[in-house]
């Protein structure tokens, strides 16, 4: 029963904020200088007063706050986010169209740089002290501080322009619509942005796993164990009180991934939520900025829930907790 | 020399670095980066030292004038942040619970929306340009600091000479002044420096995707997204040597830092 309480708490939490995100998301856009009918019927346009307020009497502008905020959220419980007026069809359709190259290049960037980020974490946590450990650090903290779009600029440098390896923008080859585009062609425009956020990514969870490492090496447990004279210390102990830390911290990275995805794919003009997002930002697009921000809450805010559950499930620690405690 | 010193030593340096880029950036005036076309696109040299753009702009005094002006920006917008991290993390940890936990939600919300794309938000709906960033970047980055705060507040105020000195009838305000700021004011302080760098890369990558400082200004982020259409012309110098002054920039920062904080934090000075 306590199990099932846990739970159910974690999913009201989530709940709660994704709630929350959409009054806060929505009164700043209320209180926005931008003026919505001006950037609906673009700047070259002249209205008259008469049509101007007919239009916001169409729209209800002239509705309390409240009453507008009511009628709003009633749309997205229905999966309606409006229509956007840069693209001018659907919120929602716009977004299912690009919210799946978004998810390939995080989903990719999140185990490679996970698995390769614990694993380097491990080494270095290992070899502690070695030179090894201080290449692999000096690397780790200098990619920490390095913007992500810079790395992706150094990385059409190397790889798109001297070698020519990969195409420079554009995630479909030109002269072909997207509906022809094949898997491969898609993989292949997604190698560069991909390779760019792992980067950005390993070293969190690396320099993480590495102190998680040295603090279990030095534990009496492992002292005890050489003792004893146990031989695989790394795979009985090590990894066992290691992995659980790092999935929690990738999973709380999620957030940032995200925010990183928004700038690589503006950097390699990949068709994504984050190249979107902006558009949408620098056309003064209101119902696609929102929609976004809110379909990014969402899965943010689920990623946090599936970290929360994984990690009572595979801690006996936490587990313990919340069935006895 | 132990290792107090050098810790300072390190920290002195690495504070008059910022101080002179500063300086620098108040000294470059918009008359040395007006444009000349008669060294327009050099590569790197003595004269100069980063190259040149397609308009003749010497690209060193840009990228410094864009260091400094990431630097105040950075500066002001941590400060307000810290000082909002200071407000909260203080009010969850000295009032009722009610208190924290509208706290803990609040935290929960800015951590659940990217920073970057909370801050194009907030930017875009207060009107673009320095004020939009600059508050964009407050709001998103007391969030750590707050925590720390907090753990640090509630941890104080369990211990045994705060219930003493209540116990001797001393006012709240006694008690704020000479126990708790002692001992939360290291952290603040270093919780400040760690956050200064986080400001100065969300501000070039916000300016960088346009929403951030106005395209006429020198800035880290508007010479990289300029530099972006000149990459297959092979004209790296332009991307290259800025980006790396921001990452050099953010690294010693981050030593001063961990210096500080060597310096600062009661359980390294014994040492």
């Amino acid at each position: 029963m306590k199990i099932f309480n846990y739970i159910m708490t974690n999913f009201i939490k989530m709940i709660v904020l994704i709630i929350l995100v959409c009054i806060v998301t929505f009164t700043l856009a209320v209180n926005s200088p931008i003026d919505p009918i001006r950037q609906y019927v673009g700047s070259g346009v002249t209205l008259s007063v008469e049509q101007r307020e007919s239009i916001e009497e169409y729209w209800g502008l002239n509705d309390t706050k409240l009453e507008r905020f009511q009628k709003w959220s009633y749309n997205i419980l229905h999966g309606d986010f409006g229509e956007s007026l840069i693209y001018r069809k659907s919120v929602m359709s716009i977004i299912k169209d690009k919210a799946m190259s978004s998810l390939f290049l995080m989903i990719c960037t999140f185990i490679v740089s996970g698995a390769v980020g614990y694993l380097l974490g491990l080494i270095m946590g290992k070899y502690r002290d070695s030179i090894l450990d201080k290449a692999i650090k000096t690397i780790c903290v200098t990619f920490s501080a390095t913007p992500t779009f810079w790395v992706g600029i150094l990385m059409l440098m190397i790889f798109s322009v001297k070698l020519n390896l990969f195409p420079i923008g554009f995630s479909i080859p030109i002269g072909k619509t997207m509906e022809d585009v094949n898997f491969y062609e898609k993989v292949y425009h997604a190698i560069l942005p991909i390779i760019t956020l792992t980067i950005v990514f390993i070293p969190n969870i690396a320099l993480h796993t590495r102190s998680k490492t040295i603090d279990v090496l030095q534990s009496d447990f492992v002292l005890f164990a050489i003792a004893r004279g146990e031989k695989s210390i790394m795979k009985n102990h090590v990894i066992k009180n290691t992995v659980i830390p790092a999935i929690t911290i990738q999973f709380g990275s999620f957030s940032e991934i995200f925010g990183g995805s928004v700038l690589a794919e503006n950097v390699f003009s990949y068709p994504g939520l984050g190249s979107t997002i902006v558009d949408a930002g620098l056309g003064g697009d209101i119902p696609l900025l929102l929609g976004i921000t809110i379909i990014i809450a969402i899965f943010v805010f689920l990623g946090n829930f599936i970290a929360d559950m994984l990690c009572m499930a595979m801690n006996p620690m936490v587990r313990e907790e919340h069935i006895i405690g | 020399m132990d290792r107090r010193k050098k810790s300072k030593l390190i920290s002195i340096i690495i504070v008059s670095i910022i101080l002179l880029i500063m300086f620098l950036g108040v000294i470059i005036t918009d008359d040395m980066l007006s444009t000349n076309f008669k060294d327009k696109n050099q590569l790197p040299s003595f004269e100069h030292p980063f190259g040149t753009d397609w308009l003749g702009r010497d690209m060193f005094l840009r990228t410094v004038k864009g260091l400094s002006n990431s630097l105040v920006i950075g500066s002001l917008a941590s400060l307000i942040s810290s000082l909002i991290a200071v407000i909260v993390g203080g009010l969850a940890g000295t009032m009722p619970k009610w208190v924290d936990n509208i706290v803990r939600i609040i935290i929960d919300l800015v951590m659940g929306i990217p920073h970057l794309i909370l801050i194009i938000l907030i930017s875009i709906f207060v009107g673009r340009g320095t004020k939009g960033i600059l508050i964009g970047v407050a709001l998103t980055h007391w969030v750590s600091l707050a925590r720390i705060v907090r753990s640090e507040v509630l941890q104080v105020r369990n211990e045994q000479y705060i219930k003493i000195s209540r116990r001797f009838g001393k006012s709240n305000w006694y008690i704020f002044k000479n126990h708790m700021i002692p001992v939360v004011l290291p952290q603040y302080i270093i919780g400040l420096v760690l956050m200064f760098p986080h400001a100065i890369l969300h501000e070039a990558s916000v300016t960088f995707l346009g929403f951030g400082l106005s395209p006429e200004t020198a800035a880290i982020g508007i010479i990289l997204s300029e530099s972006m259409k000149y990459l297959i012309s092979g004209m790296w110098h332009l991307a290259f040597f800025p980006g790396l002054a921001l990452v050099i920039l953010v690294l010693i920062i981050n030593k001063l830092g961990e210096n500080l904080s060597l310096i600062l934090n009661p359980h390294f000075t014994r040492e």
